[in-house]
């Protein structure tokens, strides 16, 4: 008998964190390569589209139950990543409608093959704009609000290329215009769209979600998740040092991590698909128990906002990465922790004592693994108001090297104090106060800011 | 050999063990190791089994315990042994 053999113990450890502490993966992305379906013909173009997706993808949804059941974790998302899709409409699309078209096969074939989430809609235009990518932005508005499932991002900068001022302007009224456009559902249209800066190829999350064009033809990628995990682990070593404190998340970490790994590997497998990456992330959704903002707090602050916020995040994130390197063949994606307001009741909670700003959140995301995630504000807020927040965000990915995005949602007839209302994974968010002062002429300048010194190292 | 892990956990009554070796032995389902507890009343067990010898899918096996269970009033599981594996094994 194998002396090495799985113990009573260990097993009700891992089924205790699926059952009692919400760990899961939170989702399989398949990314999908949509370059050789380009055409100057929309209605061809369209036709491959849809046709690649489907083949590709038809049993991903099935596949992913499959594995959950065989080994008793919930895989909560199955999702679908795609060329960006300024490159792929450019030969065929001339007007808006003509872009907001593609996105409405994307939301066909979503739903098609059971997904709840397509995302690449999106545009990279970290140094300049091509006459399709700003065909393609001008199409958001018009694109979300006339499909379901559809995700849209826009990378506007990179430590390598700097910040593109004129596409920061642009998004700033792209995101205020999606929201007028999606008013009737509370604006929900910009809650599926993030801008960013060092966006990776490889993300699984969405809204973020796209298939690098330096990627293979089809590539799963995962995102694991498990706060909850490392919020109870944290619980038993309330009042130890750091040193405790950082092994204990690590182990943690690392724990969650293979079960990603492993479901990854199935994954490609049984699709026949390469793995790419597991991102290792602590990624919230509003289930009470589920929540970044409760680790901060069992690490030992009142209120996430509270003085220590950023310190405590900035632990948290780095031995969530530690941990998690050594249990997966390859890490990726936007890794560490996601602080997204609206899906995590903690967050919720801070914000409604007080405890937490939008200036305090700016400062957590030099430290957390992304950036201002799913943030309602005033829907009077200025679009130069957006893009300034936006170039504050851009700046502090640019000059740290990391991953920083901005997915606000400027609720269109509400205000400071009101509630929104999402639903599902996408939560609800008390609307947050916006610094009122201008900085128009500072917007409206045009032009790019240079990437930084310490980029240059070739 | 692909090995299952079995668990069942639920309220402590008679016949738990029986009923549940009972299903496996019909279903050709060998057992290379059983650890039991009770911790206030609370029946706590974990099964390792290979299914090779089984015809059924996994699917409609972890179906047929579950609602065995049902009937006991217990809870129980079925994982393919790599979760675990992946988990607490380097």
């Amino acid at each position: 008998m194998d002396i090495n053999m799985i113990n009573l113990y260990e097993v009700t450890e891992t089924n205790k964190m699926i059952e009692k502490e919400n760990l899961d993966v939170r989702t399989i992305t398949l990314g999908i390569s949509l370059l050789d379906c380009i055409d100057s013909d929309l209605q061809k173009l369209n036709d491959k589209i849809y046709n690649k997706i489907y083949e590709a993808a038809k049993d991903l949804v099935k596949t992913g139950e499959e594995i959950s059941r065989e080994f008793g974790i919930p895989i909560v998302n199955k999702r679908i990543s795609v060329t960006p899709i300024a490159l792929v409409g450019s030969a065929a699309c001339k007007t808006i409608e003509d872009y907001a078209s593609i996105a409405k096969t994307l939301d066909k074939v979503a739903h098609a093959v059971g997904v709840n989430f397509i995302g690449g809609y999106s545009a990279l235009v970290s140094k300049g704009m091509t006459p399709a990518d700003e065909l393609l932005i001008r199409s958001i508005p018009l694109a979300l609000s006339t499909t379901e499932r559809v995700c849209s991002s826009v990378n506007l900068g990179s430590t390598k290329t700097g910040i593109n001022m004129d596409a920061v302007k642009l998004m700033g009224e792209i995101i205020l215009s999606t929201a007028e456009y999606t008013k009737e559902d509370d604006s929900l249209g910009c809650a599926k769209l993030v801008v960013f800066c060092n966006a990776p190829d490889d993300n699984p999350f969405m809204a973020g979600a796209f298939h690098g064009v330096t990627e293979a033809d089809k590539i799963i990628n995962v995102g694991v998740s498990g706060p909850g995990v490392v919020k109870t682990a944290l619980e038993k070593v309330r009042g130890e040092n750091f040193e405790v404190l950082c092994e204990t998340i690590k182990k943690t970490a690392f724990k969650v991590t293979r079960v990603g790994q492993l479901v990854a590997k199935e994954a490609s497998a049984r699709l026949n698909v390469p793995f790419g990456i597991v991102d290792l992330s602590l990624a919230p959704t509003p289930a009470i128990g589920d929540s970044v903002a409760d680790i901060l707090c069992e690490i030992g602050l009142e209120h996430a906002g509270a003085p220590g916020t950023t310190a405590a995040l900035a632990l948290l994130n780095d031995q969530v990465k530690k941990g998690g390197v050594m249990a997966s063949s390859y890490v990726g994606g936007l890794s560490g922790a996601f602080i997204p307001v609206s899906e995590d009741q903690g967050m919720i909670d801070a914000v409604r004592a007080g405890a937490l700003t939008l200036e305090k959140l700016e400062a957590m995301t030099c430290v957390c693994s992304v950036g201002l995630d799913m943030i309602a504000i005033p829907g009077d807020t200025k679009a130069t108001t957006i893009s300034g927040i936006i170039a504050d965000e851009m700046a502090i990915g640019m000059v740290n090297q990391k991953t920083t995005a901005v997915r606000v949602i400027p609720v269109i007839g509400k205000g400071v104090g009101e509630t929104v209302e999402f639903g599902g994974l996408l939560g609800y968010a008390p609307i947050m106060p916006v610094n009122s002062f201008s900085c128009d002429a500072f917007v409206n300048r045009g032009g790019r800011i240079p990437a930084p010194i310490h980029s240059f190292k070739n | 050999m692909k090995r299952t892990i079995i668990t069942v956990v639920g309220k402590d009554t008679v016949g738990i063990i029986a009923k549940v070796c009972t299903y496996l032995a019909e279903n050709g389902i060998n057992i290379l190791d059983i650890s039991q507890t009770i911790v206030q009343g609370y029946f706590n067990m974990m099964m390792i089994v290979d299914t090779n010898g089984c015809s059924k899918q996994f699917g409609d096996m972890a179906d047929e315990l579950a609602a065995l269970g049902e009937n006991i009033g217990v809870v129980i599981k079925c994982q393919k042994e790599e979760i675990f594996d992946s988990m607490h094994r380097i």
